[in-house]
């Protein structure tokens, strides 16, 4: 009776993981299809697709475009976060709680609705579909979630350790600086890390706030109004690839360095 | 005041003002305007009700809603009922030196880009995919099955990316439970079916509720996955948004809809939030 419960459960284990990975390991399969039709039977392997995805400059702009708004717009909300972190846990403001309440209160809406907000307003306002207007969005959806990371690993051990330094005489850049910025290294860069993440795939406000010059999830998107292709299997595939390397970075660097 | 003493007027409020300035430029001011499109007329401009009465009256654009609180709640079920059973399998019997690696590829297609992943469901479902050649290979069915564009491909997305979400939420869960709990109902004479029902899925509860109400808050406003995989048969309320923007530049109107797509997602927390009040009396 035992043994039979302890079957189901690893057949029924195995069975969600293989619903898990039957999407990705089809589209990686497929992406190395021959033909042109990403459809069984499997006629590859073959990297034909993959090189089409390379050779195909509206696919690589895109990408770069990605990258470039992802990397700038987690900056900002980075530097935006880290800042009002700072402020709200080492100064006594009033009104503090709704101000704080206010930074993270976008994480509460839906992209869609954040999207078709500044949509409206900068239609309204006369501001071009743009990367700029784009990352601005990126901004609003990842600022909250910097902030609230940071706020969160500030305790009294780092007060502590900026309070030493301020009775030793440095001045107040010089405590963020040497002092804030480097104790807080591993919460800086897990917002960061995450707000690159979320940037990267995110299709919804790029996809209402860019017009010509577009980034990877809707250059992708634009891939599917021609069905099923290979190239789309292709690209996914490489987004995927980055993806990864991305996470295991973030868990060898991040995860491993907290004191054993 | 406070608290490191000197030179502190000024700089607290340089800190926290630009993501302040931030937030009520690009949060809140594009939200007022919003409000304010959703009570201007499409053609001319002059001050009306009109583009929510439209929903109100207009069965279609109410049908989307039903459509969409449909799909969510079967979606957060059939997640829950997923994955529960999922998580509480790695968390008990996979062995302690292998979790971490067991959770890690249980949620590694969650690193796929979120419109690739709705578009590798096409691969899988379409007319010509690999269900459909599997099984007419195999001689189980002469006609190929309509599963693409359809309802059902739509809660097969969507569960395949909840059922991930909630197998690290329910998995944390299991996890934080204090074993003594269990050892307690052991040692009064509860066998492990009694254990799971009265102890352990009572405690887990509360996580459970946060999780749903994660996936019903995600799922409702999501567009990608039921445009890509379920079409333009049964629209959902983000499709209609969207369509209202695209094929009609109504901008108006699809303000209109997004606050009432907003308003039942806040009567959802308040709900779930007194719900869960209740639970931890």
């Amino acid at each position: 009776m035992r043994a039979a419960v302890r079957l189901a459960a690893w057949v029924y284990a195995i069975a969600v993981y293989g619903f898990i990975f039957l999407p990705v390991v089809v589209l990686v399969l497929f992406s190395l299809q021959a033909t042109s039709f990403p459809i069984p039977p499997f006629t590859g392997p073959s990297l034909r697709w993959y090189q089409a995805v390379l050779s195909d400059a509206r696919l690589t702009s895109a990408l770069v475009n990605s990258l470039l708004v992802a990397v700038l717009s987690s900056l900002a909300s980075i530097a935006l976060g880290f800042l009002s972190a700072w402020g709200f846990a080492r100064f006594v403001l009033p009104g503090s709680a709704l101000l704080r309440g206010l930074i993270t209160l976008p994480l509460t809406v839906s992209y869609l609705i954040i999207g078709m907000g500044l949509l409206v307003l900068f239609n309204w306002a006369g501001v071009p579909k743009s990367l700029l207007a784009a990352g601005i969005g990126h901004v609003v959806i990842n600022l909250p979630l910097c902030f609230a990371i940071i706020y969160s690993q500030m305790g009294d051990h780092q007060i502590n350790i900026e309070r030493a330094a301020r009775d030793l005489g440095a001045a107040e850049w010089k405590v963020l600086l040497m002092i804030t910025v480097p104790v807080m290294a591993p919460a800086i860069f897990a917002g960061f890390f995450l707000s690159m993440t979320f940037s990267w795939d995110e299709f919804v406000i790029s996809f209402l706030l860019t017009r010509f010059e577009t980034t990877l999830p809707v250059e992708i998107w634009n891939l599917l109004r021609s069905g099923l292709n290979p190239k789309t299997n292709a690209v996914g595939s490489l987004v995927f690839a980055v993806s990864i390397v991305l996470v295991v970075f973030f868990e060898l660097t991040l995860l491993r360095r907290k004191p054993a | 005041m406070s608290v490191c003493g000197r030179n502190s007027r000024a700089l607290p409020w340089a800190l926290v003002t630009p993501a302040l300035v931030w937030t009520l430029l690009f949060f809140v001011l594009p939200f007022i305007a919003m409000g304010l499109s959703s009570l201007t007329a499409h053609e001319g401009g002059g001050f009306t009700l009109a583009n929510y009465s439209q929903f109100f009256t207009d069965p279609s654009y109410w049908w989307a809603m039903v459509n969409s609180l449909e799909v969510t709640a079967i979606v957060t079920v059939i997640s829950i009922l997923l994955a529960y059973p999922f998580a509480w399998i790695l968390a008990e019997m996979v062995p302690e030196r292998r979790q971490r690696l067991a959770l890690m590829l249980a949620v590694l297609p969650f690193w796929t880009s979120y419109v690739v992943r709705s578009y590798s469901w096409l691969l899988v479902l379409a007319q010509n995919g690999v269900i459909n050649r599997t099984l007419t290979g195999i001689g189980l069915i002469g006609e190929p099955l309509q599963l693409a564009n359809t309802r059902f491909a739509t809660v097969t997305g969507f569960v395949h990316f909840f059922v991930m979400l909630l197998t690290l939420t329910i998995f944390a869960n299991l996890k934080q439970l204090s074993p003594s709990y269990r050892k307690a109902a052991a040692d009064l004479g509860a066998g492990p079916v009694r254990t799971f029902l009265h102890v352990v899925l009572p405690l887990t509860l509360p996580g459970i509720m946060v999780g749903a109400f994660l996936t019903f808050v995600l799922c409702i406003g999501d567009y990608i996955t039921p445009q890509i995989l379920g079409g333009n048969n049964e629209l959902v309320m983000p499709q209609l948004v969207m369509m209202q923007i695209g094929r009609r530049g109504d901008f108006p109107l699809a303000s209109a809809l997004s606050i009432i797509l907003m308003a039942v997602v806040t009567i959802a927390y308040l709900a779930c939030a007194r719900w869960l009040k209740i639970e931890r009396a």
